[in-house]
């Protein structure tokens, strides 16, 4: 033990921090949803009160089942558009580099900026979209007020934010393929289709796996892009946009937690939260190594 | 290379998947294009039906009043500071660790590479509120220190430096040095860094973007006006003054454009980096 204190010492700074803001905080925050508080009182222990208040509360259903709505509808084509773009890149020789960069870009920029930018363009008067639609003789569409189309401007938005960074990850995969596998195909007689479905998705299937479940962690965390969007007046009781139709789970979390200053109820929504997205995680990930065994 | 694709098709397809690729690529920068279109024109010229589609001449009007409604260069600073630090900070802490994951045995190192690895997979938010508690509780709020220190406990850094230095650094190498009598700290600064260079400029990178563009925790760690980041203060815009959209617009071009300018510039060794976390990472 002691002839180790160098190897100790070199990883006690971040075992330090790790433990005083990530660990510690965790655990205690499953300690609150089990209390009742709001920051400045006594806490009071109430066992499993917050949950069952949960269990009733139609807002934190609706903030379920907008946050999974807007996860399908932009998880499905973020996937879908970077296997296609994967494949059709790996396909062409030229521009390979300025592709790849210019594809990427939209994941560096700052959602806030780009939730303002949607907020824009998608404006139910003014918005450029309305405007092209209006010349071509259609009338304004509701964009940010319709519940449905709410969650479809979100999930576009997060389409154009992360569909370049899976197509990188797939793309990376698809470069791994020796290339002998697909001579031999072809020399069988296998077509480009049967190829791509014979071939190509057996081999990318772990990095596909891969990218379904940073799809799901990162797509249930959406929150600055409603945030932006409809929620940013803090006492606005619609919260969410018309209707709450854009209030994510994350969103009514930071609604209870720093708004209402609840904090055992916000512990309380965050880690049934959690768990959803783990129940989700394993489901995926079930799906996907199904395909493998047939 | 295209194996998939027989000779005789070779030049229509591929032509079909230039079309498409850069078809793509004017839906991935158009945002870019049409944010200077907005910020160089009037509120009423977008206003207007159907709207100017062309660049204006009104770009340092907007500028300046953005300059008038927030304080612009303040946040970029507190945002530079709080970005530049963390990121310098997360480079030293995990590589000095992930050094002695990769290359030591010592009682407990399973358990601790466990633990840490695990927590990689929970969402950030659980931890945000009592973090708030605590940061309130040491009279931290508001302060760029509160932003830094929780950065700093970045897992994946560590889990993905560990890999590159597993591979990367051979063991005979190491042992030579100690032979020659370098100790721990000097084969660490000698040899691993040096050696691990492109995988710090990665992770670089994205500690850099990831603090300059975090949103959820300074929103709700800072309250006070003159210490905001970019992005709350350009939120905080967004809110005050949802008319004037050409000039919220030329403030969210005026926050974008380092950024865009710094990734380009590093772009290739980034995507090069991700790429290779993300397939030996699955």
């Amino acid at each position: 033990m002691l002839s180790h204190w160098r190897q100790y010492l070199a990883i006690s700074p971040f075992f330090l921090i790790f433990g005083v803001f990530s660990l510690f905080p965790v655990f205690y925050s499953l300690y609150l949803a089990f209390q009742r508080w709001d920051g400045m009182g006594t806490v009071q222990f109430v066992g499993l009160d917050q949950f069952r208040f949960l269990l009733d509360d139609p807002v934190f259903w609706l903030s379920i089942r907008n946050t999974l709505a807007i996860w399908v509808l932009s998880t499905v084509p973020t996937l879908f558009g970077a296997l296609v773009l994967a494949t059709l890149l790996h396909s062409v020789r030229r521009f390979k580099g300025f592709y790849r960069i210019a594809l990427y870009i939209p994941n560096v920029t700052s959602i806030v900026a780009v939730s303002i930018f949607f907020g824009a363009v998608f404006s139910n008067n003014f918005g450029l979209v309305n405007a092209i639609l209006g010349t071509v003789g259609i009338s304004p569409v509701p964009w940010l007020s319709n519940p449905w189309l709410i969650k479809l401007v979100i999930a576009l938005l997060m389409t154009w934010m992360w569909t370049g960074y899976n197509m990188i990850i797939y793309l990376a995969g698809l470069q791994a393929i020796p290339t002998q596998i697909y001579e031999a195909a072809r020399l069988d007689g296998a077509g480009p289709i049967r190829t791509f479905f014979q071939i190509t998705m057996p081999i990318m299937r772990p990095i596909i796996l891969f990218t379904v479940i940073i799809s799901t962690i990162n797509g249930l965390q959406s929150f600055s892009e409603p945030q932006v969007l409809f929620g940013s007046n803090a006492a606005n009781p619609n919260l969410g946009g018309p209707g709450q139709a854009g209030l994510t789970t994350l969103l009514y979390f930071y609604q209870s937690a720093f708004v209402n200053n609840d904090y055992g109820y916000g512990a309380a929504i965050v880690w049934a939260f959690f768990v959803l997205i783990m129940v989700l995680v394993v489901v995926n990930w079930r799906v996907v190594q199904r395909g493998r065994k047939s | 290379m295209t194996a998939v694709v027989p000779r005789r098709s070779r030049r229509p397809k591929g032509l079909t998947a230039h079309i498409v690729l850069v078809l793509a690529v004017l839906i991935s920068v158009f945002p870019f294009a049409w944010t200077i279109v907005m910020a160089t024109n009037t509120t009423e010229d977008i206003y207007k039906s159907p709207p100017k589609l062309t660049f204006g001449s009104h770009l340092l009007e907007n500028v300046r009043h953005v300059l008038d409604t927030i304080d612009f260069f303040g946040s970029m600073l507190n945002t530079v500071v709080v970005a530049s630090v963390t990121t310098v900070l997360v480079l030293f802490v995990d590589s000095l660790a992930a050094f002695v994951f990769a290359k030591f045995d010592f009682p407990g190192r399973r358990v601790l590479f466990a633990t840490l690895v695990g927590f990689m997979m929970l969402p950030l938010q659980l931890a945000v509120l009592p973090q708030f508690i605590l940061m309130s509780d040491i009279g931290w709020v508001g302060t760029l220190k509160a932003l830094v220190l929780p950065a700093l406990a970045n897992a994946f850094g560590i889990f993905w430096l560990r890999q590159y230095i597993e591979n990367g650094v051979p063991d005979e190498l190491l042992d030579a040095a100690r032979i020659d009598g370098a100790g721990f700290f000097r084969q660490y600064w000698n040899i691993v860094l040096p050696m691990i260079k492109p995988a710090l400029s990665f992770l670089a990178i994205y500690a850099f973007v990831g603090a300059w563009n975090d949103y959820i925790w300074p929103l709700v760690v800072l309250n006070d006006p003159a210490h905001l980041t970019l992005q709350v203060a350009l939120a905080q815009l967004h809110v005050g003054h949802t008319t004037d959209y050409s000039m919220v617009m030329a403030g969210v071009l005026m926050a974008s454009v380092p950024l865009v300018v710094v990734f380009t510039i590093f772009a290739r060794g980034f995507i090069a980096g991700a790429t290779e976390g993300a397939v030996q990472g699955s």
